[in-house]
C-alpha cells in the first residue's frame, strides 16, 4: 500500500530580548549556571512576574510578518506541572488567548511550486532551565542551571499541513529565515534558540482521515528533523503493516545516536490544569502599537527575494538562498553594491564563501572575510585583473587574514595578463613549440578537437606562470587553431 | 508607652518625649515579657530593631524624618524581611532566609520604621484559628483559651496585648479583619491593587491585599499612608495617587448613606454580636449617618466560590515549594518523585496539604468548568451585588464575623464550619473592595468587630467613618486582662 505522511510543527523559537519575558535577569548564553537567574526565575517565595514589552512587540512582529490575526486582549495561563528545571511549578504561557492568531507561511519546494502552510496560532511563554547530569555532582544527584528559565519564546503551531519530510524542511527553514529576517531571534539552532516539535502520523494514499499521531519533541537542527521524521514515518509504516497500531506518545530522537523512542503515552500525559496566571494582567496591544510595528517591520523573505530577481537580476533559487537571513543577505547586498558584478558576487558568497563559513562553524556575520573585502577581490574578477583560479588564491590569503585583495595580488604577483599582443606571443610560441599535437588537432573530429584544446589550455597557462587570462587565451587560440585547418 | 496609639507615639517622637531607642527597648521587653502568653512573635529582631531606631532618632534629631519615623512594628511573617528568616508560618520555610524585602516592609523601612520582629501566622495564611501554624496556636489575650482568629492572628494578638502598637497583615477571605474584629483591635484590607504585593508570599493572588493593623481608625490611616504605593515589581499594583488618609478623619458623617446588607443578619449570628453591631449602628445614626437596607442576594454563594477560586490558585503558588532551590527537603530521598512526595507530605502541614488538594482537583480536566469556571461566573455575580449597592449607598457596614472568639479545638474537625468564620469577610475579596473591621462591643468578655465595607479606593470614608465611630464610643480603647 501507499503511505501518505501528515506533519504538523510546533516551533520554539527564543526571542532576542535582552532580558528575560518576566524578570531582568540577562539571556546572553553560555554563562556559567546560575549566575543569569534572579529571585523571580528562581520562583522565591512572594516574587511577581512584570512582562518584558519587547518580547510582546517581537510576538506582534512575528504576526504582522505571517499576516495572522493579532490578538489584542491576551492571557497568560498557568500549565502545572512538576519538574526541577521548572522554578515555580509551573509555566507561565498561553492557551486559550493567545498574542497571534490564524496565519500562513508560503514555502517554496524543490519543483518550484510554493505551498501555503497555515498557522494555528503562536503564543507567548517562559522557557524552562535545564537540568545538568554530568560535571562536578555528588554522586546520585543532578544538578539544575536556571539561567535559561523565563527566557522568552514564541512556540509557533502550524496546522498538519505539510505532506513530506521536504515540506516540513522548508517550512522550518522558512519559519527560521522570517524570524531572523524580522530580528526576534538570533537563529543560532546549535544555542537552542530554535526548536521544533514534529506531530507525525501516516494514512493510506487518498483518504481523509488523520491517523494517530505521536509527537518527537525538542529537535534543534534541521537534519535531526529530518532524521526524526523519516524514522519516524517508517516506524509507523512498519508498525501498521505488521498488523499493529500506533500508540499516541510524546517521543525523543537523540540526533548523535540516532535513536528514537518513545517517552511516554497519552494516559501517562500530564493534567496540566491550565488556569489563568492571576499575577499578569490580560495583555492589550494597541491598534497604535500594532500599526507602529507594521511600519517598522524590516523587509521579509519573500519581498527581498524578489528584490533581489528584480534589482540583481539572480535567479529565483540563487535569490532564495541569498535572502533566506539578515545577516546573509545583507553580506550579499554590500559585497553586490561595492563590487558592481551581482551574479559574481552571488556565486562566490553561496560557492567558496559559504564552504568556508561551513566548514569553520561560522555564520556570515563572524566572517573572517567581511563583505568589503570579499567585494574587492569580486571587482577585480570582473574587470579581469585576476583569473578565477588565482581568485582562489587570493580569497585563501584573505581567509587567512593577510590583507585585501589588492595587497595580496601585488604580493603575490597575481596580475593576470590581458594584454592581447602578449598573449598572442606566448600562444603561438606554445604551438610551434608542440607541432605534433597541433597535427594530432588537425587530424582529429570536431568532438575530440574540443578536448584536445584543453592541453594547449595547460601548456599556455604554465607558459604564462598561470597569469594569463583564460577566456582571452581560450579566444586567441581558437582563431590560431582555426586558421591552421 | 504601650498604651500610646501610633499618632500618640509619633507626637512623642517628635516633641523628643521619649527616643525611639527607648520606646523599641520598651515593646521589645514587652515582647521578651508576654509573648510566651500569646505566642504572637515568632522571631525578635533585637538588635536590628536597636540599630534601626539608633538611626531613627538621628533622623528625627535633624527634624525632617517622616511621620512615622522611630515608630516599632511587627511585620506579619509573610513578609519577606531582607536577611531575616520569613517562615510564613511553615515548616517548608522554617530555614528560609529572603535576600529582599516586601515593598511593604521596603517602605516602612525607608520611612525610618522600626522593625521589632515577625508575628505569628496561619501556614501559609491558611486559617481562621492560627492553629494552622507550624509554630503552635496564637493564644488571643481576651481570653488565652480562646483563638485570636486568622490568619494574622500573631499580628492581631500582639497588638492586642500591647507587644507592638500596630502590625502588618494581610487579607485573602478575611484574614486582617476576622483577627482585628476576635481581638478587639481595629484592622484594613485595602482596594485589590492599593498595596503592592511585591515580596508578600502568595496564598491566592488574585485575593491576597497586605493592609495595617492598630487599635485605632487613626493608627490604620497613619499606616496605610506609608504602606500603600504604586509599584512597578507587581503588575496588579494600580497607579493610583495615594491620599493622605489621615487628612479626612474628622470630616462629619453627617448625612453618610450607609448600607445594611439584610443577608448579614441571618442565621448563624450569634445573638451578642448581632446586638452589639445593631448598637453599633444606631450610635452611627445618631452621629447622623443614614441607614439604608440593602440586599447582597448572592452572599451565600461567596464561601463555595472561595473554596474554590483560593485553593486554585494556592495549589499552583506552592508548587515552587518543592525541595529543589530552598526551604524544607525531605532527608535522603531515593528519587526525584519521592523528594517531591516526602518533602511536600513532611514540610506542609494538614490544612495547607488539604486546600492544595481541593485546589488541584478544582482546575483537573474535567472538572474546570464545573468548578474553576463557575466559580468564577459567581465571583462576577457577587461583584455586581456590590457594584449595584454603591449606586445606592457610599458605605456598608455589618459585623465581621459570626461570633466572637472560640475556644481552641473546638472547630478543628469541621473545615467547613471554620471557612464560615469568614463569611462575611470572602465577598470583598472576592470583588476586590476595601473591608475593614473596628470593635463595636464586648460578649462574654470578648470583643464583637463592626465591618465596614467601601467602594473601590474609598479607604478615606471607611477610616473616616471608624474614626468618628471612635471618636463617640471606647471600645477601641478598652485593654484585655492583666495590661495595665
Amino acid at each position: 500500500m501507499n503511505w501518505e505522511t501528515v506533519i504538523g510543527l510546533e516551533v520554539h523559537v527564543q526571542l532576542a530580548t535582552k532580558t528575560k519575558i518576566f524578570s531582568a535577569a540577562s539571556t546572553r548564553f553560555g554563562a556559567e549556571p546560575n549566575t543569569q537567574a534572579c529571585a523571580i526565575d528562581l520562583a522565591m517565595p512572594g516574587t511577581l512576574p512584570v512582562l518584558n514589552k519587547q518580547a510582546v512587540h517581537y510576538a506582534v512582529m512575528f504576526g504582522l510578518a505571517i499576516d495572522a490575526e493579532i490578538g489584542k486582549t491576551s492571557v497568560f495561563e498557568r500549565k502545572n506541572y512538576f519538574y526541577p528545571d521548572l522554578p515555580k511549578g509551573y509555566q507561565t504561557t498561553q492557551l486559550e488567548k493567545p498574542i497571534v492568531g490564524r496565519g500562513a507561511v508560503a514555502i517554496q519546494l524543490a519543483d518550484g511550486s510554493t505551498k501555503s502552510i497555515r498557522i494555528h496560532h503562536a503564543h507567548l511563554e517562559e522557557d524552562a532551565g535545564k537540568s545538568v547530569h554530568e560535571g562536578d555532582l555528588p554522586h546520585g544527584s543532578s544538578g539544575v542551571d536556571l539561567n535559561r528559565a523565563g527566557t522568552p519564546l514564541i512556540e509557533i503551531v502550524s496546522e498538519p499541513d505539510m505532506r513530506s519530510i521536504e515540506e516540513a524542511v522548508a517550512f522550518a527553514k522558512k519559519l527560521h529565515s522570517i524570524v531572523t529576517s524580522i530580528g526576534i531571534c538570533d537563529g543560532e539552532m546549535s544555542q537552542g534558540s530554535m526548536r521544533f516539535d514534529v506531530n507525525v502520523s501516516v494514512r493510506p494514499m487518498g483518504t481523509s482521515e488523520l491517523g494517530t499521531r505521536t509527537e518527537t519533541k525538542n529537535l534543534n537542527s534541521f537534519k535531526f528533523m529530518e532524521e526524526a521524521i523519516e524514522k519516524e514515518v517508517e516506524r509507523q509504516i512498519d508498525v501498521i503493516e505488521d498488523g499493529g497500531t500506533i500508540r499516541q506518545e510524546t517521543r525523543l530522537y537523540n540526533g548523535d545516536t540516532k535513536v528514537a523512542k518513545a517517552m511516554r503515552s497519552k494516559e501517562e500525559a500530564n493534567d496540566y490544569r491550565y488556569f489563568p496566571c492571576p499575577d499578569l494582567l490580560p495583555v492589550i496591544v494597541s491598534d497604535e502599537t500594532i500599526e507602529a510595528l507594521r511600519r517598522a517591520l524590516p523587509e521579509l523573505p519573500d519581498a527581498r527575494q524578489a528584490r533581489f530577481v528584480e534589482q540583481y537580476a539572480l535567479s529565483t533559487y540563487d535569490a532564495g538562498v541569498l535572502s533566506s537571513d539578515a545577516s546573509t543577505a545583507s553580506f550579499f547586498e554590500t559585497v553586490a553594491t561595492h563590487c558592481g558584478n551581482p551574479k559574481l558576487a552571488a556565486n562566490w558568497i553561496m560557492g567558496e564563501l559559504s564552504a568556508a563559513l561551513n566548514n569553520a562553524g561560522l555564520g556570515f556575520a563572524d566572517s573572517p572575510v567581511s563583505a568589503d573585502q570579499l567585494a574587492g577581490m569580486v571587482a577585480r574578477i570582473a574587470d579581469n585583473s585576476i583569473s578565477g583560479k588565482m581568485a582562489k588564491q587570493v580569497f585563501e590569503a584573505m581567509w587567512q587574514g593577510e590583507g585585501n585583495a589588492d595587497e595580496i595580488i601585488d604580493a603575490k604577483g597575481l596580475k593576470q595578463v590581458s594584454d592581447s599582443g602578449a598573449l598572442e606571443k606566448i600562444v603561438t610560441d606554445v604551438l610551434d613549440a608542440n607541432p605534433t599535437m597541433v597535427e594530432d588537432f588537425i587530424n582529429s573530429d570536431e568532438n575530440k578537437r574540443k578536448k584536445k584544446l584543453g592541453g594547449f589550455m595547460g601548456q599556455i597557462m604554465k607558459a604564462s606562470k598561470g597569469q594569463a587570462n583564460p577566456q582571452q587565451v581560450n579566444q586567441i587560440l581558437l582563431q590560431k587553431l582555426n586558421e591552421l585547418l | 508607652m504601650h498604651n500610646y496609639t501610633i499618632a500618640e507615639l509619633v507626637k512623642g517622637l517628635q516633641s523628643k518625649q521619649f527616643s525611639s531607642v527607648e520606646l523599641t527597648q520598651h515593646f521589645l521587653a514587652r515582647i521578651s515579657q508576654f509573648n510566651d502568653q500569646y505566642n504572637a512573635v515568632i522571631t525578635v529582631t533585637a538588635d536590628q530593631a536597636l540599630q534601626a531606631a539608633q538611626l531613627a532618632d538621628q533622623r528625627l534629631a535633624m527634624g525632617s524624618a517622616p511621620a512615622l519615623c522611630g515608630v516599632p512594628l511587627l511585620h506579619k511573617d509573610i513578609f519577606c524581611t531582607k536577611g531575616v528568616r520569613t517562615s510564613c508560618g511553615s515548616k517548608m520555610l522554617d530555614n528560609f532566609i529572603p535576600p529582599y524585602n516586601a515593598t511593604v516592609v521596603e517602605n516602612f523601612e525607608q520611612a525610618g520604621v522600626v522593625m521589632l520582629g515577625k508575628t505569628n501566622m496561619d501556614e501559609f495564611a491558611m486559617g481562621s484559628s492560627n492553629e494552622t501554624s507550624f509554630y503552635g496556636p496564637v493564644k488571643n489575650p481576651w481570653a488565652t483559651d480562646c483563638v485570636p482568629g486568622g490568619s494574622s492572628g500573631g499580628s492581631a494578638a500582639a497588638v492586642a496585648g500591647r507587644l507592638a502598637p500596630g502590625a502588618t497583615a494581610t487579607d485573602t477571605g478575611g484574614s486582617i479583619r476576622q483577627p482585628a474584629a476576635l481581638c478587639g483591635i481595629s484592622g484594613l484590607k485595602p482596594t485589590y491593587g492599593r498595596v503592592s504585593r511585591w515580596g508578600m508570599i502568595a496564598f491566592a493572588s488574585s485575593l491576597d491585599q497586605a493592609g495595617p493593623m492598630a487599635r485605632t481608625a487613626e493608627d490604620c490611616a497613619l499606616l496605610l499612608n506609608c504602606m500603600a504605593s504604586f509599584d512597578d515589581k507587581d503588575s496588579t499594583c494600580v497607579d493610583r495617587d495615594v491620599p493622605n488618609y489621615s487628612a479626612s478623619l474628622n470630616k462629619s458623617v453627617k448625612g453618610l448613606r450607609i448600607g445594611v446588607p439584610k443577608e448579614y443578619f441571618s442565621e448563624g449570628l450569634h445573638p451578642g454580636t448581632e446586638a452589639a453591631v445593631k448598637k453599633a449602628l444606631a450610635d452611627l445614626e445618631a452621629q447622623g449617618a443614614e441607614l439604608v437596607e440593602i440586599s447582597l442576594p448572592n452572599s451565600d454563594l461567596s464561601v463555595p466560590a472561595y473554596y474554590v477560586i483560593a485553593p486554585a490558585e494556592a495549589s499552583a503558588n506552592l508548587s515552587r515549594f518543592d525541595g529543589v532551590k530552598y526551604g524544607y527537603r525531605c532527608e535522603n530521598p531515593k528519587d526525584l518523585q519521592d523528594m517531591y512526595c516526602r518533602t511536600r507530605s513532611e514540610g506542609f502541614g494538614e490544612e495547607v496539604q488539604r486546600r492544595i488538594l481541593i485546589g488541584t482537583y478544582c482546575l483537573s480536566a474535567g472538572y474546570y468548568d464545573a468548578y474553576y469556571g463557575k466559580a468564577q461566573q459567581v465571583r462576577k455575580l457577587i461583584e455586581q451585588d456590590f457594584v449595584n449597592a454603591f449606586n445606592d449607598v457610599d458605605l456598608i457596614v455589618g459585623p465581621t464575623c459570626p461570633s466572637p472568639a472560640f475556644k481552641f479545638g473546638s472547630k478543628g474537625d469541621d473545615p467547613v464550619a471554620m471557612y464560615l468564620e469568614d463569611i462575611y469577610t470572602i465577598a470583598t475579596n472576592l470583588a476586590g473592595l476595601p473591608g475593614m473591621s473596628v470593635p463595636c462591643g464586648m460578649v462574654e468578655g470578648k470583643p464583637v468587630g463592626l465591618q465596614i465595607i467601601g467602594n473601590y479606593f474609598d479607604e478615606a470614608r471607611m477610616l473616616n467613618l471608624a474614626h468618628q465611630f471612635q471618636q463617640v464610643t471606647d471600645w477601641h480603647t478598652q485593654a484585655p486582662e492583666g495590661i495595665s
